[in-house]
């Protein structure tokens, strides 16, 4: 404390006295005394904890367990909350056929927010609510006495703020119950105010600072970088755009045309085009009427045939005139016909009032159309032979 | 270093100190923090350098992974996992001996946890820093990691809350937080011891900062322990659900080899195993180093012998689990599968696993074994070989061989591969080798709290033990 005094022009006030102590018995024993005495304001300062300190003390058991646990408990249940609200009201989503909200697979998460909110909130509450710190000027700091008491000595403190509290007196009842170097400990007055330079205007020009640089790298990052480079995210390749040219063929072309002859799947060239004769003579249904094949043909004649033909095939259109009526299809010019005609009719149309639905529906799909408008004709002029 | 020895009687009834002379308190502090206070001499540096360079090695694999992607892998569907995820739970596993050590152990008042606990803790700090890497690495474009955190973005659709992925994110990082407190909150009395000692400036400041402030105070003191158990206790369950969830990654799907209701014990099991592994390889250094060899004394090594035999057996519980149920589920894809990771391409990673993980540790029945420096040594490197292989056959073999025989596919790993592999053994040893030389690496107030005499005797109503 000798420099404390050298260097104080300021007001110095008495913190209180101390006193070290070699063995753990002998601070125990001393705190049992200075408890004795009614001294309320003191303390002792161990290396380590020293086991029935706190029975001597007399101090009420810690309650900081009600911190985790009412912390810890918030933590599940906001995560519960949140759970429930991302996936059941601000975006439903159905994921793996489970119900929207289906907490047995949150169970994982809400103990691991048990766990990190009642650590965290114990730990910030032990440091900044039960023990008061950080705290680098308390009046104990740079002394030998904390020197010491931080080594392997036993120091107590009796503070000045007790009300029986008498300099003499103190220092004389420490040193009968055996403490090595008794003294007195004082601090400036300024020291009172030393916490409060987080306002200090350098502290804040310092925090402006680093938000400017931290949003400048961020802003850079997600702007600028993202699009150099190997970080570029794919959204430069080395493929041809539309528009643009080819250095790769000799005629700037990136596609290139199908070899000659190349048949598509599926798409078998049809020869007999605008040939009306020819698709009646040679065209022959391919498939069979399985009974597959019969729904297949019914699906597609009521999906692209029936608007205009009707669902029987009657020409009972659903459109009420606004497109041509077609005729019946049970009339006995079209019952004889071959089934070349209706593939070619399907196909390519008819003399401009019939469209063609070689897009829409593919080969094989006309065909099963065909077999079903034949069962349609034959269940409208049913003979014996058939009904069977 | 001649080991302080009990003589040829052993007194059963007697149990061995925790710290071996009975040095004085003052004598504690000055051992371990010399490694803080004198400058670091040759052995430090040359061990500094080579975990350097094999950081440096992983630097430049890395580099190459991030501009041309994970096609400098071997990686290639179906074995989409392969090193990254292998290494992943490597490190991890590592990891939770340290919480083990320090906070189960704390529970179960084994008071000879103090002369090691400090070091476990940083190892599981540093462990899940390596760990927590490789799945930002594995994604090849570790920016998008972003989209594993329920944040809200313009597309709107949030995370998928059923994913084992989203609580291994989850878990991990609440694990890193709350070890990092653990041991934080550990550190503190030592900080301000060492502020109290240290002469230089700059190093007073540093160590003010980082104390808080501590002043040995015993209302704190108080409130202190109190804290110190509940946070044992929350990150006793924290561990075993950490390895349970990475077991989770793996469980969840229906791959045959992952998909079994004994992974979560048998990952937390194999973890504890190879933690325990590499704290004794690190620890048997550092005690060399240091010459702390009365602080962490032959009987520490002795007792984490023993847990590692326990957990051993464990382990090989689980080896046997495996195939029997293959066996008798009946399904043939599962019983394959077990085949052809006995006779498969990697049959001879899954032996030396066997005989790593199974059979040396068995060795731990001898006395005289457990007692032996070196051989303890070296088998704690195998355990360290045995379980990385562990994970590599777990990853590796139910990929290779899925359900679809057309897309089979033999994963052969490259030397970017091993390049990253290397690179995490740089930055674990690098951030051990100086945190041996800027933090105590044993907790003082802890072990001056164990040394005989140290507390008063017994009394009526003492509120601890």
């Amino acid at each position: 404390m000798s420099e404390m005094k050298k260097t104080s022009q300021a007001v110095r006030r008495l913190y209180g006295v101390t006193a070290l102590f070699d063995r753990p018995e002998r601070l125990l024993h001393a705190v049992g005394e200075v408890v004795k005495q009614g001294i309320k304001s003191y303390d002792a300062y161990t290396p380590y904890p020293v086991h029935g300190l706190d029975t001597k003390m007399k101090l009420k058991r810690s309650m900081i367990g009600a911190v985790t646990l009412v912390v810890g408990l918030t933590g599940a249940s906001l995560l519960l909350l949140f759970t429930w609200w991302t996936n059941s009201i601000d975006y439903p989503l159905v994921i793996g056929g489970k119900p929207l909200f289906s907490w047995p697979s949150y169970v994982p998460l809400m103990f691991e927010m048990t766990v990190l909110f009642g650590a965290v909130s114990t730990v910030t509450a032990l440091l900044v609510i039960w023990l008061n710190l950080p705290r680098n000027s308390h009046p104990l700091h740079d002394t030998d006495f904390m020197k010491k008491v931080s080594n392997d000595r036993f120091g107590i403190c009796i503070e000045a703020t007790d009300p029986q509290f008498d300099e003499r007196s103190v220092k004389a009842l420490l040193e009968k119950l055996g403490g090595a170097s008794v003294e007195a400990v004082y601090y400036e007055e300024r020291e009172l105010t030393l916490r409060e330079t987080i306002l200090d205007p350098k502290f804040i020009g310092a925090i402006v600072v680093v938000a400017v640089l931290t949003s400048g790298a961020a802003y850079f990052g997600f702007n600028k970088m993202n699009l150099i480079r190997p970080w570029n995210s794919l959204t430069v390749q080395d493929k041809v755009l539309p528009e643009t040219q080819s250095a790769f063929y000799a005629d700037g072309f990136a596609m290139r045309p199908p070899v000659k002859g190349t048949v598509a799947r599926g798409q078998m060239p049809y020869r007999y085009a605008s040939d009306i004769p020819g698709a009646e003579k040679y065209m022959k249904n391919p498939i069979l009427p399985t009974k597959h094949v019969m729904e297949l043909g019914q699906r597609d004649f009521n999906t692209y045939c029936s608007p205009c033909h009707g669902y029987f095939a009657d020409g009972q259109s659903r459109l009420q005139g606004q497109f041509p009526v077609p005729p019946s299809l049970h009339i006995d010019s079209l019952v004889t016909a071959p089934d070349g005609l209706y593939y070619e009719v399907i196909t390519n149309g008819y003399q401009g009032v019939m469209p063609s639905y070689e897009r829409q529906i593919p080969r094989d799909e006309r065909w099963a159309i065909i077999w079903y408008i034949r069962a349609l004709q034959k269940a409208q002029s049913p003979e014996v032979a058939n009904v069977k | 270093m001649s080991e302080v020895s009990y003589g040829e009687v052993i007194d059963y009834t007697k149990a061995p100190p925790l710290v071996q002379g009975n040095p004085s308190l003052a004598t504690i502090d000055d051992s371990i923090a010399r490694p803080m206070e004198k400058l670091p001499n040759k052995k430090f540096f040359m061990a500094l350098s080579i975990t350097l360079t094999m950081l440096l090695i992983g630097a430049v694999a890395l580099a190459y992974t991030f501009y041309y992607g994970i096609g400098m892998w071997g990686n290639n569907i179906p074995v989409g996992w392969a090193f990254d995820i292998t290494n992943f739970v490597f490190w991890i596993g590592i990891g939770h001996a340290g919480t083990l050590i320090s906070a189960v152990l704390f529970l179960f008042r084994q008071r000879w946890r103090t002369a090691i606990a400090r070091f476990a803790e940083a190892m599981t700090i540093f462990a899940v820093m390596c760990a927590g890497l490789f799945p930002l690495i594995h994604l090849g474009r570790p920016w998008y990691a972003a989209f594993i955190f329920p944040v809200p973005t313009q597309h709107g659709v949030w995370i998928n809350w059923n994913s084992p992925l989203v609580w291994d994110v989850f878990a991990v990082s609440t694990y890193f937080t709350v070890s990092l407190m653990f041991w934080y909150i550990g550190l503190i009395p030592d900080l301000a011891t060492m502020r109290d000692r240290t002469t230089n400036k700059f190093k007073k400041m540093i160590y003010s900062v980082l104390s808080l402030g501590w002043r040995f105070s015993n209302k704190h003191w108080q409130h202190y322990e109190k804290v110190y158990v509940i946070l044992a206790g929350l990150a006793t369950p924290l561990v075993l659900s950490v390895h349970s969830i990475v077991s989770f990654d793996f469980a969840v799907s229906i791959l045959p080899g992952w998909h079994t209701t004994i992974f979560p014990p048998y990952f937390v099991a194999g973890a504890i195993f190879s933690g325990f592994g590499m704290v004794m390889t690190v620890l048997i250094l550092v005690r060399k180093i240091f010459n702390l060899e009365y602080i962490i004394t032959m009987d520490h090594l002795d007792k984490m012998a023993k847990v590692t035999l326990l957990v051993s057996m464990m382990v090989s519980y689980a080896y046997l689990m495996e195939p029997f149920i293959a066996w008798y589920s009946g399904d043939p894809v599962d019983w394959y599968l077990v085949l052809m990771r006995a006779t498969g391409h990697y049959a001879v990673g899954f032996w030396v696993m066997v005989a790593c993980n199974v059979f040396i540790p068995q060795l731990f029945w001898f006395r005289k074994v457990r007692r032996n420096v070196v051989v303890l040594f070296i088998i704690s490197l195998l355990i360290n070989v045995g379980m990385w292989l562990e994970r590599y056959i777990i990853i590796v073999t139910s990929l290779y061989r899925d359900f679809l025989p057309s897309s089979w596919h033999i994963y052969v790993p490259t030397i970017t591969d091993f390049g990253i592999l290397i690179g995490s053994f740089g930055l674990f040893f690098t951030l051990v080798l100086l945190f041996s030389r800027a933090l105590p690496v044993i907790a003082m107030s802890e072990v001056k709290g164990v040394t005989e005499g140290a507390h008063p005797s017994h009394q009526i109503g003492a509120e601890h033990e």
